[in-house]
């Protein structure tokens, strides 16, 4: 779940009261979120965090990323402010912006909006650049799904041309750099840059590259790495463009929508943005931002009888209004009632469904078995059901390609190429990490392959002398049960013993008990 | 030892009161021997009374011992040079282990030379002080030596101040020279003719730990489990087929209506598979698929959906189950194709796995319990009610619930209960009521809900056993004498 640093003293600013920690997280656990306080320590090492709280903000809340939203639903959900109707305000002339075929090959969609008119303080535009930063870093995914580019309106001239070109006619100044720069060249310095690295892959293999620029061929930005120096926002910043690119014109909205709506609080009439008209590459136009209103209607007794409580219309209308949310099924709206209402006040009942329990079949042989074998002196040990493919090749003198193994595609470190084929290695890697402990170890370990000790024969089954290249010649053995061979019993080889740093010989067993069910 | 026992005696006749580290002086006799013959009178009772007086006292290190038994390491290299001179390797191999230091305090000295790559004695005889302060330092003559060659010393490992018991020895009220043999344990003989009257047996010391019976053991983390599961048996739950480690990305994401672009599905969270890669398209129904389909992508049953474009593609990926609510999904999909519904109640435990990069907290492997409820008309107060009564038999009393975020379930709650240790709120569960998203598809009726919860296995574990690091818990690296001493688990008599 994404988490923000808030700053105590802007927060209570927003709120209209100071909270102590406690009152806060009590607040906050009743709407959802998680606060954190820093650790005395960390405020040793740097006084400026005893200023700074961390919450924990749940995946789905884009409007809770920014101290705006939180302080404005927070005072909402306690009934001291009303949610704020957010309006387009259409200008003279709009603003547009045109979307060109070719982006169709790399990044097909586009929307944009206009802040009019906007004040920001040093604390806002901190915010507002943040609130960028965690909308690239959640719902956009790392901005292959969405960017997000802002821009001062009053040094560019529309319209704007959202086009796609081969990265060597693609040159500007991008931000924060002294001269200009070819795509290519750009793609070349940023491979060492820490911060941005990580977003070239998104385009640097297609054959164009994402581009916007305006009517006197002022480039914007070269979504999703990089925007352009010319265009960059600052604190005196009056009129902001906002372009949002992406491969999901869903989600592009979304971020769009969540951006416009937190911060025309500040614009001189609050909560109103000027939209832009945006010529899709298909040559549909469209409005944006949309700032969609949906009516759903829910019954309120399924409602009560979905959240376990009994309360009127009037009373439910009243809850919801505590609550602003993305909502794309009714069942949302239940959740918001009882979130409104309270979880802890809900009285809890046991359900009365009436069922008789039942045990997995090879579950209940196993724990049967683990008990049996735990009397027979053995020690249950529990290892990863995930090894390298030396585990259970090399070292066990077998062939990877006879061993039927599943791989891993994507393995973090070479201890977890595979899935175990067998128990053996991981109970011998147990062993050489518990060499101080006293002889004999007898251990065993009872997951999803499974290794036991036979104590005498049993009608049906019997074993017999056979050849493997784990096992010590003529110390080896099949268990055959129902004319089926159902694992191997012997003495490990000595070589096998040398792979795992074993220094005493080691008998085992190993078979598989689906056959008992 | 009885000889030594024989002697103390006689020399507490003639003194009353005798030190045991004067005693080992004067008998040039180890302490430790004098000590143990104290501490066999002391079976005796009455027969001396012995004080222990804890001191602090200069002691030879093990390498301090070699020397002052066989000279010190640059004699022994020295006396080792023959009249006609010896390679270095050669000399190196008459004291092993000490050679390396032992020549270059000789050159140090300039009690040897090298010429023509060959070492040769320098001087006719050495004096080996080092090895006669360590001899004195032995006797108990330890302030002979200056404070210098006592730091000398010290600097080279040979000595080290030592924590040492001695004591002070008296007689006792029923003090004598003659000690009768006791015996030690009542043998058949004994019980057969009745010797065990007329025979002294010597104290058992009962603050002795004993001998602990060979035995085996069960691991603690898979005790848990079978509490665990025990409880769910007892409420009344089936337990769910979880054996599968690999699933569908169909089944472990889709199903539960997670969309693709959710970033649990990123490889750097999930284990993907390489080999096989795809899971046969066929083993999902057709019907189901074309449904779950439609309402990712345009919504559905109330749903606006997601609105992306949803790809089979990435449905079929196999992976390693990322939780074992695949396998929930796998049941609540077939519990809809009963011809009539039947109400259910399902748990499971078993193993998930995660892409993450192993430390003391995380593994790419853990286990995870999950319990779950459908039926017609369940509520919120419902799904409270049946945690509430499974945390009470764990033991835990006082729950709170937290509004959160899951992409299958709404509403969400987080489960807390407080922790008395800790003295706060700590989060135990994670739970809600499963989507309409989810289950309309798989063909449930509309008024069947399913609530559900679940927690990690791990997590409890580490807190009743005081596990620092899981990793001496599971895997190669699992500490079996932890697994040995660790004890009954009775989940509710021990807070989480």
């Amino acid at each position: 779940m994404p988490t923000i640093e808030v700053k105590k003293d802007l927060l209570f600013k927003a709120l209209g009261r100071k909270y102590s920690f406690e009152e806060f997280d009590e607040l906050g656990f009743e709407f959802g979120l998680e606060a954190e306080e820093p650790e005395e320590e960390e405020i040793l090492q740097n006084p400026d965090l005893a200023n700074v709280w961390k919450i924990e903000i749940p995946a789905n809340r884009y409007d809770l990323l920014c101290i705006e939203g939180i302080s404005r639903a927070l005072l909402v959900f306690l009934e001291q402010k009303q949610c704020p109707r957010y309006t387009t305000v259409k200008p003279q002339k709009l603003q547009q912006m045109k979307i060109l075929p070719a982006t169709k090959q790399v990044r097909p969609h586009g929307v944009a909006a206009v802040l009019r008119n906007i004040k920001f303080t040093p604390d806002s535009y901190r915010s507002f650049i943040d609130l960028q930063d965690k909308l690239h870093h959640n719902l956009c995914r790392r901005r292959t799904l969405v960017a997000i580019g802002t821009h001062d309106l009053d040094t560019i001239q529309g319209p704007f041309i959202y086009d796609a070109k081969p990265p060597k006619d693609i040159k500007f100044k991008p931000l924060s750099q002294a001269k200009e720069f070819t795509a290519p060249e750009m793609m070349e310095m940023y491979s060492l840059d820490s911060h941005l690295k990580p977003y070239l892959p998104i385009i640097r293999d297609k054959p164009v590259y994402p581009v916007i620029y305006d009517r006197n061929n002022v480039v914007l930005s070269m979504p999703p790495i990089i925007n352009g120096d010319h265009s960059k926002i600052t604190l005196d910043t009056r009129n902001v463009f906002i372009e949002s690119t992406a491969t999901d014109l869903n989600k592009a909205k979304i971020v769009l929508d969540t951006l416009v709506t937190m911060f025309s609080e500040y614009c001189d009439q609050p909560f109103t943005v000027e939209p832009v008209e945006v010529t899709h590459s298909d040559g549909s136009v469209h409005l944006y931002p949309e700032l969609p209103y949906r009516y759903e209607e829910v019954d309120v007794e399924d409602v009560n009888k979905k959240v376990g409580i009994s309360i009127s219309a009037e009373n439910m209308s009243n809850l919801l209004t505590k609550m602003l949310e993305h909502v794309i099924h009714p069942c949302d709206v239940i959740e918001d009632v009882a979130i409104a209402y309270g979880y802890n006040k809900i009285v809890k009942k046991i359900p009365a469904t009436s069922t008789i329990a039942d045990q997995f079949p090879v579950n209940k042989l196993t724990d049967l078995l683990r008990q049996e074998v735990a009397c027979a002196g053995f020690t249950e040990v529990l290892t990863f059901a995930l090894c390298s493919r030396d585990d259970v090749a090399t070292k066990m003198r077998k062939n990877i390609k006879d061993s039927n193994a599943v791989h891993i595609a994507n393995p973090k470190t070479l201890e977890f190429q595979i899935g175990r084929t067998t128990l053996l290695p991981g109970v011998l890697k147990t062993i050489s990490n518990n060499k101080n402990m006293p002889l004999p170890l007898k251990l065993l370990p009872f997951l999803d392959v499974m290794l036991v000790i036979i104590v005498q024969s049993e009608q049906g089954y019997y074993i017999k002398s056979c050849k493997d290249a784990t096992y010590f010649e003529g110390r080896c053995a099949e268990i055959i049960f129902n004319n089926s061979v159902i694992g191997k019993i012997g003495v490990l080889h000595p070589e096998v013993l040398k792979e795992f740093e074993l220094t005493n010989p080691c008998s085992c067993m190993e078979f598989s008990i689906e056959p008992f069910l | 030892m009885a000889d030594l026992q024989g002697r103390l005696l006689l020399a507490l006749k003639e003194k009353s009161i005798i030190n045991s580290e004067d005693l080992a002086r004067e008998w040039q006799e180890d302490h430790q021997k004098i000590v143990g013959a104290i501490k066999s009178l002391q079976t005796h009772y009455g027969i001396i009374n012995a004080e222990p007086i804890n001191t602090t006292r200069w002691q030879l290190t093990d390498e301090g011992d070699v020397v002052a038994k066989y000279g010190s390491h640059e004699a022994r290299v020295y006396n080792a040079v023959p009249q006609q001179g010896i390679t270095r390797d050669e000399l190196l191999k008459s004291v092993p282990q000490y050679g390396e230091i032992g020549f270059s305090k000789a050159m140090q000295e300039k009690w040897i030379e090298i010429n023509n790559q060959k070492v040769y004695r320098k001087i006719d005889r050495i004096d080996d002080k080092i090895q006669s302060m360590l001899k004195k330092v032995l006797t108990g003559n330890i302030n002979d030596l200056s404070d210098e060659q006592k730091t000398e010393c010290k600097k080279r490992k040979l000595i080290n101040e030592g924590k040492m018991t001695v004591y002070k020895v008296s007689k006792g009220e029923m003090f004598t020279l003659d000690i009768e043999r006791l015996e030690t344990e009542l043998t058949p003989e004994m019980i057969a003719n009745g010797s065990w009257r007329d025979k002294k047996f010597k104290p058992y010391d009962m603050d002795a730990l004993g001998i602990p019976p060979d035995a085996g053991h069960l691991h603690p983390l898979l005790k848990v489990r079978t509490e665990y599961r025990q409880i769910f048996l007892e409420m009344g739950f089936t337990e769910m087929p979880t054996n599968n480690f690999i699933e569908s990305s169909f089944w472990n994401f889709d199903a539960l209506f997670q969309p693709q672009q959710h970033p649990a599905r990123d490889a750097h969270d999930t284990f993907f598979i390489s080999e096989p890669r795809d899971a046969n398209i066929n083993m999902i129904p057709n019907d189901y698929l074309q449904c779950v389909k439609k309402v990712h992508s345009e919504g559905g049953y109330g749903s606006q959906g997601y609105k992306y474009d949803w790809k089979i593609e990435d449905s079929t990926k196999n992976i390693l189950r990322t939780h074992t609510t695949a396998v929930s999904a796998r049941m609540l999909y077939k519990l809809a194709q009963e011809r009539e519904f039947k109400p259910v109640k399902y748990f499971s435990i078993d193993r998930v796995f995660r892409n993450e990069t192993t430390d003391s907290t995380h593994l790419a492997e853990f286990h995870q319990i999950e319990g779950l409820v459908a039926d017609r008309g369940l509520t919120l107060g419902n799904l409270m009610g049946v945690i509430n009564e499974f945390f009470k038999k764990l033991g835990l009393t006082k729950l709170r619930f937290k509004p959160t975020y899951n992409p299958y379930t709404e509403p969400s709650m987080e489960i807390f209960s407080f922790h008395d240790g800790l003295k706060k709120w700590v989060e135990v569960g994670n739970s809600g009521v499963f989507r309409p998203e989810m289950l309309l598809p798989m063909g449930l009726p509309e008024d069947v809900s399913v609530i559900a919860w679940g927690l990690s296995l791990e997590r409890p574990t580490m807190i009743k056993y005081k596990i620092q690091d899981i990793r001496t818990l599971i895997g190669p690296r699992v500490d079996l004498q932890m697994v040995y001493n660790n004890p009954l688990c009775r989940v509710e008599k021990a807070a989480i």
